[in-house]
């Protein structure tokens, strides 16, 4: 054999694991409308997103998974709330204020923090937050929206601290130059300049924060408190998209309605968490370019 | 001190604060979780199988069924990852394919964990027919890591100077004995970064095992990929929840807690000190 049939040969060997993530990512499409299309022989597009009644298991079941989204969309805003000054903050002090000492010890607890597995995180907010969260508001039990907020919020720090680092980071240096020629002082600079400019970075950094609170399950599943119906306030117990999906997979018979409600929750959770990705992705790029 | 100042100081000091914040988060979590889980640790609880109903005895097989569960997950994302991160790098020509394989690795990164889960349930318990399986479990979480891998292994790849395949190319080599004798061997501290990075996810995944691989209890131990197996950060969650003897059982979860932390933070740290290494190496 040729030394450049080989070459070819060896291109395209490498090319088909190139092309396997696209695929693995379109047999999810596929794997979740097969099994999550047929529930709608039994109810509506309609009924099934703003039905207010998740029953899968009554007589004649019910499939209505407004609460559930209502529930996956109040602990993320829950969470965004602690998370994004917390996170932007904190990546402010480590790129523009810390030493380049305290920056470099700083940087890998942080990355910790992200390593900490969903359970672990679960498993704190039930045996130590909980408890807390139920003395201090003084309620029956602690598990709720506001205490899986709470950690959630801890969760979606890592991904919007470093994110956000790394928008920060890439302002030209000119910029802040510029602005201290100009007699602004550090904090003038920062509030006028650098966060401005770094601006669409940042908001990347929110966004795939927001993705990944919201495409949490274990952590809800052992926190929130697990009650599907429409929550009216932040210390009620309440059940994420993601949390039915583990919760009721188990007992579901493979084929049932109720197997193929869980695959359609599956689908607006896909499709939800796509979008926000997309929209980060434009994002990015879009300060990318501004940035030059 | 003027109010310009004044201002500066207390931005500053809110910066600190909000630092500050964070980094008690963590220690606050690791303090409770050593020092409430050193206490039940000892050999017996690792090396000993759970006994009375999981209200005492220890968590070998959750400990094993992780090994083996990550280890089927690193055997098939790794040489897939590096595969196409060599591919990505060396032989593709930026263009609209890249751009649509860069969307989905970047999209199957930012799926939900649960949703790999549905999937593996449906593909490789269901369709495949492996049934409850470690090799079911290993898969998923094996796809769900293809990207961490891939995205490592490209960035390795790319750090290599274009200096060295020049001067292979030059004397005559082929691309792929540049690639193969040149860049891999260079790249191998990323590319080891990524995997043990990636071993540390999958150690401490559960949503994605939770149909595919795992059970409750298991009187033996897994004897094939295809038994279902226990495993760490299930067995937290089960005794959490499926309990009915929280005063024994929460004792334990600390203990289990402990070592999953212990594994998954110290297979973290072993890739932060490797990639600084890396770093600092001078081209």
């Amino acid at each position: 054999m040729k030394r450049t049939q080989k070459e070819n040969l060896i291109k395209g060997f490498f090319c088909l694991p190139a092309s396997l993530s696209i695929f693995f990512l379109l047999g999810i499409v596929i794997v979740l409308f097969k099994e999550g299309l047929p529930i709608f022989k039994v109810t509506s597009l309609k009924e099934f997103l703003f039905g207010k009644f998740w029953y899968p298991t009554y007589e004649p079941p019910e499939f209505g998974i407004l609460p559930l989204i209502l529930g996956s969309f109040l602990v993320t805003f829950g969470a965004l709330v602690i998370s994004v000054p917390l996170g932007v903050a904190g990546a402010i002090y480590i790129s523009e204020v810390a030493s380049p000492k305290i920056k470099e010890s700083i940087k890998p607890v942080i990355e910790l923090l992200a390593g900490i597995p969903s359970v672990v995180y679960g498993f704190f907010g039930m045996v130590i937050v909980a408890p807390q969260v139920a003395k201090i508001f003084d309620l029956a039990v602690g598990l709720n929206a506001f205490t899986a907020s709470l950690i959630l919020g801890i969760m979606a720090i890592p991904t919007i601290t470093s994110i956000s680092e790394d928008a920060i980071s890439a302002v030209p240096k000119k910029f802040k130059e510029a602005s201290y020629a100009l007699g602004a002082n550090k904090w003038e600079t920062i509030l006028r300049v650098i966060l401005p400019a770094a601006g669409g970075g940042i908001t990347t950094a929110v966004i795939l924060g927001m993705a990944r609170v919201y495409g949490e399950t274990m952590t809800v599943l052992m926190v929130a408190g697990g009650a599907a119906v429409i929550p009216r306030s932040f210390f009620e117990p309440v059940r994420t998209m993601t949390a039915t999906i583990a919760a009721e997979m188990g007992e579901a018979v493979a084929g049932s309605t109720h197997f193929y409600a869980l695959f359609a929750i599956a689908i607006v959770l896909f499709v939800i968490t796509l979008s926000f990705n997309i929209l980060a992705d434009i994002l990015s790029q879009r300060f990318r370019k501004r940035l030059g | 001190m003027n109010s310009r100042k004044v201002k500066e100081f207390v931005g500053f000091a809110i910066l600190r604060l909000a630092t500050f914040l964070i980094l008690s988060a963590l220690f606050i979590i690791l303090y409770f979780i050593i020092i409430r889980g050193i206490k039940v640790i000892n050999w017996q609880f690792l090396t000993h199988k759970p006994c009375e109903g999981m209200t005492s005895g220890g968590i070998f097989p959750a400990i094993l069924g992780t090994f083996y569960l990550t280890l089927c997950a690193i055997c098939f994302a790794l040489p897939l990852g590096v595969a196409a991160a060599i591919y990505l790098v060396e032989y593709a020509r930026q263009g609209r394919l890249v751009r649509i394989v860069r969307i989905g690795i970047n999209n199957l990164a930012g799926v939900p964990s649960i949703v790999f889960g549905l999937f593996g349930l449906a593909v490789f318990v269901k369709y495949f027919g492996f049934g409850v399986s470690i090799l079911s479990g290993g898969l998923t979480l094996g796809i769900l890591i293809l990207p961490v891998i891939i995205r490592a292994s490209e960035e390795a790849i790319l750090a290599v100077p274009n200096s060295l395949r020049e001067a292979s190319l030059a004397l005559g080599a082929t691309k792929w004995q540049t690639i193969y004798r040149i860049v891999l061997p260079n790249a191998i501290p990323g590319i080891l970064t990524g995997s043990i990075l990636g071993i540390g996810r999958a150690a401490g995944e559960t949503a994605p095992i939770l149909f595919t691989a795992v059970t409750f209890y298991s009187a033996k131990l897994p004897t094939s990929i295809f038994s279902e197996v226990q495993a760490l950060p299930y067995h937290i969650y089960a005794l959490m929840t499926e309990g009915t003897h929280p005063e024994t059982q929460i004792p334990i979860a600390y203990g289990t807690a402990l070592v999953l932390l212990f594994l998954v933070l110290g297979i973290d740290l072993l890739a932060i000190v490797i990639r600084r290494r890396a770093r600092r190496r001078k081209w």
